[in-house]
């Protein structure tokens, strides 16, 4: 995030990035545990049934089909407890900082038959308007049907069901415990942001912030390769040698397969439609 | 009637590149989805591959079950790192990326994992960056970053003792140059989009701007910050480590870590041209005619792809007049398959070599016991 800063709110900043995180996920979760008819699915078919429609929206060279998708997105938020204008809000009040930062300009100088004439010999493309529109809606509804994965799925079940991908079960055991350590690790950075603070009477300059940042950083490096022997002896000492013994808790039912059936259904339809 | 020819206005252009300066700092480097058309984002998959690979590898031979929580943690580290707001000379401040640091402590291959990672969890928890652009966003960020700041702080660090002031020269310019190229990287996958994606009537489909907009949009920018943030955080840290926790900067350098590198060493030549390969193949959509065309189907004719000859006559009027472009039929389309082609046989090089490595190497390695 490039912004103008005043002395000595790096810290803060760092502080406030470290907790918006840890507030964001902690939602997430309990979301995850209201009753609703995603959280209600197999984990698996989510993942499949998100990608897909992922792979659709990306493929899709008609608005018209994205724009379906995303209302199907919406009707699914709300049929999982997820609230509407949460769920609007979280994607589209962001959007205009990025992806509209970008786009602004394509509107102008995309190549293509004018469609509006404005003053100081600006002109608005009717190519630049259809640009434009197919990159918002296409970030948007993305952004939409991954937020209804995360919100819907316990983020360790999230992982366990990659393995319906073809995810090696190292790699999956390494993105949970990864996971698992990114919230320790900010815990740990946080309470060093904070009794440095504590200790700052005044301002820091900016040298001092740098060198602050690169001791908090170096510092935390170090607890982390200590962290990971301390790990693997404790991983050890409970048996592990090396071989992963993964749960596999998910049954599909009927109304899995019948979910799954639909929305595959519906996404070849999208596939096709917007060829 | 609007075309890059006769309406391209440099004061627009200003006003462009000042809200894309804004728009990159904000967003790092993470591509996010609907940037990339979904073949892009397949080809970046595959070149991405053959590095997830490597370092696997590297980590089976080199410390075995011990990895599972060091990889882990060391990922995590990643994805802290990125929180840190570093500020700049001049008011701005950035966040780093870690990949250059990462690299010059773990070596570049252990380095792309850990980031990646990082990356994989943003992407599928957060919302930072695309789950279809995985791919690009883990070449330009934790293959790329990686392996270019690792052999420039090599090449400063060599021969000199680990509390030498050479070795934050190289971290710094390390970092620096890794992003640079890295934002280079992006800029090329952005702006072939329009070249190649476009709707009936024109209008692009995914990311607008051509190459002659996107590469230097993405390096300008990031020359400026992001890739200064980078240098400077890994520098710092370095020094930092000299300061406090030396035996930490052995680590890329211990002989377990490093023998290995003598494998990919011998290779690394032919790693070397396959990256340049990777760069130049869509660069070569920009300079129709020249010896750069041509030079590049005999090296694709001899690689064995025959796709590529019948569309390099097209090409020669790629830049003069866009492509007619409406009803593109996947791979109909001969720049596409051009693109494709080169990407392809470059992955698949990249594989048929990565399976040579394994199986010249798969009895000779001694895997080493854990502890």
């Amino acid at each position: 995030m490039v912004e103008k800063h005043q002395h000595s709110n790096v810290l803060e900043h760092s502080l406030r990035d470290i907790a918006g995180t840890l507030e964001r996920t902690l939602f997430a979760e309990e979301i995850s545990t209201k009753p609703g008819l995603l959280q209600s699915l197999d984990p698996r078919v989510k993942v499949v049934t998100v990608l897909a429609f992922l792979i659709a929206v990306s493929l899709s060279r008609s608005l018209g089909v994205i724009a379906g998708i995303y209302v199907l997105a919406l009707v699914l938020a709300l049929a999982s407890s997820i609230p509407a204008s949460f769920f609007i809000k979280r994607v589209w009040l962001a959007l205009p900082f990025f992806t509209g930062m970008i786009i602004l300009p394509a509107f102008f100088i995309t190549p293509g038959p004018t469609l509006i004439q404005l003053p100081l010999g600006l002109v608005i493309t009717s190519t630049g308007v259809t640009t434009a529109l197919f990159l918002l809606l296409r970030v948007s509804t993305s952004v939409s049907l991954t937020l209804l994965l995360i919100l819907t799925t316990p983020w360790n079940t999230t992982l366990s069901a990659l393995t319906v991908l073809r995810v090696p079960d190292v790699f999956i055991l390494i993105l949970g415990m990864t996971y698992r350590y990114i919230y320790l690790l900010l815990h740990i950075a946080n309470d060093m942001f904070l009794s440095r603070k504590s200790r700052v009477v005044g301002h820091l300059n900016d040298a001092d912030n740098r060198r602050l940042l690169a001791a908090v950083s170096g510092a935390l490096l170090g607890k982390s390769l200590d962290m990971s022997s301390e790990v693997y002896l404790a991983m050890q000492s409970r048996g592990f040698r090396g071989k992963m013994v993964t749960l596999k808790p998910f049954a599909m039912r009927k109304s899995d397969w019948g979910w799954l059936t639909g929305f595959l259904s519906i996404c070849a339809l999208a596939i096709f439609l917007g060829r | 009637m609007f075309t890059w020819e006769s309406r391209f206005n440099l004061k627009w252009l200003g006003v462009y590149y000042a809200a894309l300066f804004v728009w990159l700092g904000t967003t790092a480097m993470h591509i996010p989805e609907g940037y990339l058309s979904p073949i892009t984002s397949l080809i970046m998959f595959l070149l991405v591959l053959p590095f997830w690979a490597i370092g696997a590898r590297k980590i089976r031979q080199t410390m075995n079950a011990r990895s599972i929580p060091l990889i882990a943690l060391l990922a995590a580290f990643s994805f802290v790192i990125m929180m840190f707001n570093l500020p700049l000379p001049g008011g701005t401040s950035g966040h780093a990326i870690g990949a250059a640091l990462a690299a010059v402590i773990l070596g570049p291959e252990i380095a792309t994992i850990a980031v990646s990672i990082a990356l994989i969890i943003q992407a599928l928890f957060f919302g930072d960056g695309g789950v279809l652009a995985i791919g690009a966003n883990c070449f330009n960020m934790a293959v790329v970053i990686p392996y270019i700041s690792f052999y420039i702080y090599r090449a400063f660090s060599k021969n000199v003792p680990l509390t030498s002031q050479r070795r934050l020269i190289g971290a710094a310019l390390g970092g620096w140059v890794g992003v640079t190229v890295a934002a280079f990287l992006a800029g090329v996958e952005f702006g072939i989009q329009p070249l190649l994606f476009t709707a009936a009537d024109g209008a692009p489909l995914y990311a607008p701007y051509p190459l002659a907009v996107a590469i230097p949009a993405m390096v300008i920018p990031h020359m400026l910050i992001p890739s200064i943030v980078e240098g400077l955080l890994t520098a710092l840290v370095v020094a930092y480590l000299q300061r406090s926790n030396i035996h930490v900067l052995e680590t890329a350098e211990k002989p377990a870590m490093a023998t290995d590198a003598g494998s990919f060493q011998k290779l690394r030549g032919l790693w070397v041209g396959l990256i340049v390969l990777i760069v130049a193949s869509p660069l070569g959509l920009l300079a129709p005619g020249t010896a750069w065309g041509e030079w590049s189907t005999t090296q694709l004719t001899e690689m064995g792809l025959k796709a590529v000859p019948s569309g390099l006559e097209k090409l020669s009027t790629l830049w003069g007049a866009p492509l007619s472009g409406y009803d593109l039929p996947l791979l109909g389309n001969t720049n596409l398959g051009y693109v494709l082609s080169a990407a392809l046989g470059i992955s698949i090089v990249a594989l048929v070599v990565w399976l040579f490595l394994m199986l010249l190497t798969a009895g000779s390695n001694p895997q080493k016991q854990n502890t």
